[in-house]
């Protein structure tokens, strides 16, 4: 039974996680049909801000930790500007290697300055654990989840009941149409990419405190959060979420279970098994292509 | 009508000339830069960045404290040494390339590195091909040295596996009364080489384990794997792992609030622990080879003088770092003298005849034989811990 709430608290915990990463890529999928490959380094990010603000420049958390989101998103739009946005306008498929190539200079750009040795993001939701049915739970833990789900109703209240995001579910349905009712698409676009960094950053600013902080920190969630996009069907941010979960309970699961050494055979051996009986993902609609 | 290409063609003449060419010119070029060398150079391949950084710093401060005592009495075979650094990140390929280029670019006379066991063992055969010495100053992983190797390049000052572990169930035993401990060990070959010596620690004893997890260093929980062993009736914990890691195995205990013995190889010495553990990091006993523990210690002052950064004996930490690679300097330019020349041949040879090499662990009497080119034995361990950021010996 303890193990069980263990890998339990654990996927949930992670789940969120990357479904949060995750919902950062279905975004700018949805508007512009490109991804960010550097979406785990604006995880790293995100926690390398709020270390940098809240413990070397002592700045309160309610004031570093939206100010490391808001670099996250700055960092976005620089991505799609000088990333996505050249190769686009010329048809060419290279900003999928750019923006890779983009997070590993990222990566060692914050090396060369943040410095090379892990750090901790201290937060008083992770002091002390509380006894849930025999295994601790940090606060923290708790509070993952709620602020994943939190801000992706957050997003979706955004997309329903704002002008900006009623024009981005617009782009979305339609980006010709879209450009001929007015619409900036080139912002929205733009727009995208900046929501999706700072999902990324408020996900690495949750995790941090159960981590460390370091320049290397973000490639693995990225990766793993880009299966969970791409299991989730990219078409929908709640099946991302739902995705996300399944993935990290699946991969608390192995572990809990089979232990560590077979979490990534199992696991993303799953997930090409999941791909090839539904290509377009678990939840995904397979895309209609007119001729 | 043919149609003329505007390449021109490859004739067999060409090809065979250029081969030639490009062999010559590899060929000439090492020697040339032998040959304009006013200095001996001694290579160090260690992670300088990521993870370990503070480990491969203080390797480098060890080196460079030890190159200032040699040069300053009359360097090695009438010529001033010096340290090429390449840094490995501690990947095994960028280690092996780095190792390569040490070699066959700069022309060093040894190399001096692998603070990552897979980064050692990724270059340990390249060594013995080009027949470098390569001495360790970190990585502990058993076949490092015990490579099988007709003629074997690789030696080491710094602990071995197989002792350590032999050393960290003793502890357990002799200090806990430990019956069934677990392992809690890095997946990796570092993980794997421990594995076993601990499982032969524990079989030369009749004592069973509460099961064998592994752990990755990139993982955020390891409160699934702990579980298992606390619900298979573990009563200690052997842990294996670099800093980060193990840090990440004290906070899922403290989540447990699992209070349980911790016998650890000496991978927390590594860097900043306690800020990554938190307070619970004290409790993680580990070996060490060497600790400064009064700053007056003269070695202390040294590094104090050469490294201004260096403010209190925190700043020193791994202290074990600085001692293995001063006292491997020592030894590999000592090797050199006596073989009178850079040849890797005659370096590995000289190894097995010095004697009296005063090092900061111990004095060095013919250190190493053919059968065995470990350096330090368990009789040069010591266990400790953090105290308020600093690694104290515990008594």
């Amino acid at each position: 039974m303890t193990l069980l709430i263990a890998a339990l608290i654990t996927g949930i915990g992670l789940g969120s996680m990357y479904g949060l990463v995750a919902l950062g890529f279905q975004i700018t999928y949805s508007v512009s049909s490109k991804v960010n490959f550097a979406q785990g380094s604006m995880v790293m990010l995100g926690a390398v801000l709020g270390f940098v603000f809240c413990e070397q420049y002592g700045f309160p958390v309610i004031l570093g930790y939206p100010l490391a989101i808001l670099c996250c998103g700055i960092a976005g739009i620089l991505v799609e500007f000088f990333l996505v946005r050249p190769f686009a306008i010329r048809n060419s498929e290279a900003w999928l290697m750019a923006t890779v190539a983009g997070g590993i200079l990222l990566d060692n750009v914050v090396l060369f300055t943040f410095g090379n040795e892990p750090r901790t993001l201290p937060s008083n939701l992770v002091g002390e654990s509380w006894n849930v049915f025999g295994t601790g739970v940090y606060p923290q833990q708790i509070l993952i989840p709620i602020a994943a789900i939190g801000v992706a109703l957050a997003l979706h209240a955004l997309f329903r009941h704002t002008r900006q995001g009623r024009a981005l579910l617009a782009v979305v349905q339609n980006l010709q149409a879209a450009k001929l009712m007015g619409i900036n698409t080139t912002v929205m676009v733009t727009g995208s990419f900046a929501i999706s960094s700072m999902l990324a950053g408020c996900a690495g600013l949750l995790i941090a405190p159960l981590f460390s902080v370091h320049s290397d920190m973000g490639t693995l969630f990225g990766l793993k959060a880009f299966a969970v996009a791409i299991l989730g069907g990219m078409t929908s941010a709640y099946a991302v979420m739902l995705a996300g979960f399944i993935y990290g309970l699946v991969e608390a699961g192995v572990t809990t279970y089979l232990g560590s050494s077979y979490t990534f055979i199992v696991v993303f051996a799953l997930v090409i098994a999941v791909l090839t009986i539904k290509p377009s993902g678990l939840f995904g609609r397979a895309a209609i292509k007119k001729v | 009508m043919p149609i003329s290409s505007p390449i021109p063609k490859l004739t067999r003449r060409a090809a065979l000339l250029g081969a030639a060419a490009v062999l010559m010119f590899s060929a000439v070029l090492p020697a040339h830069n032998a040959r304009a060398e006013d200095t001996v150079k001694l290579g160090l391949v260690a992670a300088l960045s990521g993870q370990s950084a503070k480990s491969g710093e203080a390797i480098t401060r060890g080196i460079m404290l030890a190159i200032d005592k040699i040069n300053a009495d009359g360097g090695v075979l009438g010529k001033p040494l010096e340290l090429v650094s390449r840094d490995d990140e501690g990947n095994p390929g960028k280690g092996l390339v780095a190792a390569r280029e040490l070699a066959q670019r700069e022309g060093v006379a040894a190399i001096i590195g692998g603070l990552d066991t897979p980064v050692s063992f990724a270059i340990v055969p390249f060594v013995n091909q080009q027949k470098i010495p390569f001495i360790g100053p970190w990585a502990a992983g058993t076949g490092i040295t015990k490579n099988g190797a007709d003629e074997n390049y690789v030696f080491r000052v710094s602990a071995v596996d197989e002792y350590v572990d032999e050393a960290i169930t003793e502890y357990l035993i002799a200090n806990y009364g430990a019956k069934k401990p677990g392992m809690i060990l890095i997946n990796n070959p570092w993980g794997e080489s421990n594995e076993k010596g601990l499982l032969k620690a524990l079989d030369k004893r009749g004592m069973e384990h509460a099961g064998i997890e592994k752990f990755e260093s990139n993982d955020v929980d390891v409160v699934p794997q702990l579980t298992r062993l606390k619900e298979n009736g573990a009563d200690s914990l052997f842990v294996v792992a670099n800093v980060a890691p193990t840090a990440q195995v004290i906070k899922s205990l403290d989540r447990m609030g699992w209070d349980v013995p911790i016998s650890s190889h000496w991978g927390p010495a590594g860097g900043r622990f306690t800020e990554l553990a938190g307070k619970s990091g004290e409790k993680v006993h580990f070996i060490q080879t060497y600790l400064f523990t009064d700053a007056a210690d003269p070695m202390f002052v040294k590094l104090q003088e050469k490294f201004p950064e260096i403010k209190t004996l925190a700043d020193v930490t791994p202290a074990t770092g600085i001692a293995n690679a001063y006292d491997a300097t020592l030894l590999t330019a000592a090797a050199i003298e006596k073989a009178g020349s850079t040849d890797g041949a005659a370096i590995r040879q000289a190894m097995y005849e010095i004697s009296g090499i005063k090092g900061m662990i111990k004095t060095y009497d013919m250190p190493f034989t053919p059968d065995d080119q470990d350096a330090l034995g368990p009789e040069d361990y010591t266990f400790a811990h953090f105290v308020e950021g600093q690694i104290i010996p515990i008594k």
